[in-house]
């Protein structure tokens, strides 16, 4: 007992022991039961399940969709981080509050009032359908939602960084005659990069297992407009078990996949950066 | 004439920051803007440098009315006191930006920035991210990035103030030796007024927005113009006098009424090196009993505290100390050797009236 490390404040045993027995019954036994009941499929099976012409098509909505809606987040909720960190304006703090909403309101909801705004006759609708702009029932639509429920992720990640983004820097860049362009091009963004990343991530991983609000908004429309969270609770209802489960497992093997390059991105970005 | 100020005022919102503010530089020199936190020096510095644009006066860079010219085109360096480095680029990144911006040659900038780097003492460190440096590396890089596209003045943010004691004396030696290589114009704020008198060839003093006193180090602690400046540079007593029967009185101590009739009032101050002690009660006129003593180093504080309870601060070497034989609780005879009329904050007197002056050491024997 002598020799071991002396610590004024105990309670790792204690503290790693509760979170791995969290761990395990929250998310890794119910892994490896999904893991234990497919081997129960052939390979070939398997592959025939997962990899079918509207598996395919399922796979691809939902990263494209989840991609891009992401990347719209990050753009906008860059912007968005900035004008509510940077500027005074009246409405901010209602503004801010607004941000968490997409949080509190139930997918199902924002899924509902979406299909009903772009509908051919909703409100926004009646005027993009004629130009051809159709937000309901087509892979815009899954975009829309999609971006609607990563949107808080970027601004709440980016709002603390900027609120310590230290002023100096950018006035230094001016004192040695560096216009705003420019100081945002090298300055601003490598240093916010790192984050602008994370938030992305999450943006991305919330994106990918949206369901709720697709449901209502997609029209479910196979190759066309299913997302793959649709087709396997399609499966299931159809009782098919064991295929509902092999697209699960791409789905996450895939997120997974996913999620580890972003984290070694974000890693990568901020090498420069630390404190 | 380097930078120049005149009637230079600064309103945030209803607020002033900087009230009607003249002041100017000469080339080559290094100036100290000294004065307690928050009292518009930093808003000066700013102002000089683009970054704050004044609602009043003018301000002229090198004769040439600065006062619409943008920051980015005015080619002055600033040195932040946050330091404000660039973290995702190396030293010599950090220090090329201002120069890539100019356009200059990729070999011209190289050679700047070596240059730059021997200057400084930071060879080797040029692949470094600002992270993997310490804070006085990290204030050279400051340097040097605003010295690289040869500025035609250096401006400094209270350029020690986040770094340790010991560094902190080590790099005002360096800034006094970097300004004598380089003699570029340099302006720092400081709030120490150890380090301006240390360090600057003269001393701008504010307080609240005005400017009090310029002067040579020199002249702001032999000859300050008002109560602010004598307090604030270095210790000085300060008493509130008032004429009675011809002569000014504080407690017990009496001065010259400065032809003042009765019943009028006026401050005086004196450094502590202006009082007199002897441990034979008759040399001097007052009496008094050493309270406590403060060891500095070489030079010790003394503490006296006069029967009505006043209190006196004084000065000595500790070789004088020893001779004297002195020990805290013993009593003294003490005597003020000269002493200055002082103006309150914000006035200054005329110029007969703030001069020092001598009081014999028998004066005290003749009233």
């Amino acid at each position: 007992m002598a020799d071991k490390k002396f610590n004024p404040l105990p309670g790792f045993g204690l503290t790693l022991g509760f979170t791995l027995f969290y761990l395990s019954v929250i998310v890794l036994i119910p892994i490896a039961a999904l893991f234990l009941k497919s081997f129960s499929l052939s390979w070939r099976e398997f592959l025939d399940l997962a990899t079918n012409a509207r598996a395919l098509a399922a796979y691809k909505l939902t990263f494209g969709a989840s991609a891009i809606a992401a990347l719209a987040n990050a753009v906008f909720g860059t912007l968005l981080a900035w004008v509510l960190v940077r500027y005074d304006f009246p409405g901010r703090r209602f503004i801010d509050a607004l941000v968490d909403f997409p949080f509190a309101l139930p997918t199902a909801v924002a899924g509902l009032t979406l299909a009903s705004l772009f509908a051919e006759n909703g409100w926004l609708g009646q005027f993009l359908v004629p130009y051809g702009i159709k937000g309901a029932f087509t892979p815009l639509g899954v975009v829309l939602a999609l971006t609607f429920v990563g949107m808080p992720f970027v601004v709440r990640t980016l709002q603390p960084v900027l609120e310590n983004f230290d002023r100096g820097v950018e006035e230094a860049a001016a004192t040695l005659g560096a216009g705003r362009w420019r100081t945002f091009l090298r300055i601003i963004a490598p240093t916010l990069l790192p984050t602008i990343i994370t938030g992305f991530a999450l943006a991305f991983a919330r994106a990918i297992g949206e369901y709720g609000s697709i449901v209502f908004i997609s029209g479910n429309m196979p190759f066309q407009t299913e997302i793959a969270p649709t087709l396997i609770v399609m499966r299931l209802e159809s009782y098919d078990y064991t295929g509902a489960m092999a697209l699960a497992i791409v789905l996450m093997l895939f997120s997974f996949v996913l999620l580890a390059a972003i984290n070694w991105l974000e890693n990568w970005a901020g090498k420069f950066t630390k404190q | 004439m380097s930078i120049e100020l005149k009637n230079v005022s600064k309103k945030f919102g209803g607020v002033s920051a900087v009230h009607e503010v003249s002041f100017s530089v000469n080339d080559g020199e290094l100036v100290a803007l000294l004065g307690p936190s928050g009292c518009g020096k930093t808003t000066v510095l700013r102002m000089i440098s683009g970054l704050e644009l004044p609602t009043g006066g003018d301000l002229f860079v090198r004769g040439v009315r600065v006062n619409d010219i943008p920051v980015q085109q005015r080619n002055i360096g600033f040195v932040f006191q946050s330091y404000a480095l660039f973290k995702n680029m190396t030293v010599f990144k950090n220090i090329a930006f201002g120069l890539k911006i100019k356009k200059w040659k990729q070999a011209d900038i190289a050679a700047r920035v070596a240059e730059l780097l021997t200057l400084l003492g930071l060879e080797g460190f040029e692949n470094r991210y600002p992270h993997q440096l310490s804070g006085g590396q990290r204030q050279r890089v400051a340097i040097a990035r605003a010295l690289a596209p040869k500025p035609s003045v250096l401006l400094l943010d209270e350029p020690f103030g986040a770094v340790d004691a010991k560094i902190r004396q080590e790099l005002r030696e360096w800034l006094v030796h970097l300004h004598h290589d380089l003699k570029v114009t340099t302006l720092f704020v400081t709030h120490d007024q150890e380090e301006a008198m240390e360090v600057s060839n003269r001393i701008v003093i504010f307080s609240r927005g005005h400017l009090e006193q310029v002067g040579t180090p020199r002249e702001v602690y032999e000859q300050p113009v008002n109560e602010f400046v004598a307090r604030f540079i270095g210790v000085m007593n300060v008493l509130e006098l008032e004429v009675r029967g011809g002569i000014a009185r504080a407690h017990e101590l009496e001065f010259p009424n400065h032809g003042l009739p009765d019943g009028q009032r006026l401050r005086i101050g004196f450094r502590p090196y202006a009082v007199q002690i002897s441990t034979n009660l008759k040399t001097f006129r007052y009496q008094a009993v050493l309270r406590h003593t403060y060891f500095l180093g070489v030079l010790l504080r003394l503490e006296l505290e006069l029967p009505s309870g006043l209190t006196v601060r004084a000065r000595m070497t500790k070789e004088e100390f020893a001779h004297l034989g002195l020990s805290d609780g013993q009593s003294v005879s003490m005597q003020i050797r000269q002493y200055r009329v002082l103006a309150h904050e914000g006035e200054v007197l005329r110029p007969e009236v703030a001069t020092t002056y001598d009081i014999p050491v028998n004066l005290g024997e003749g009233i």
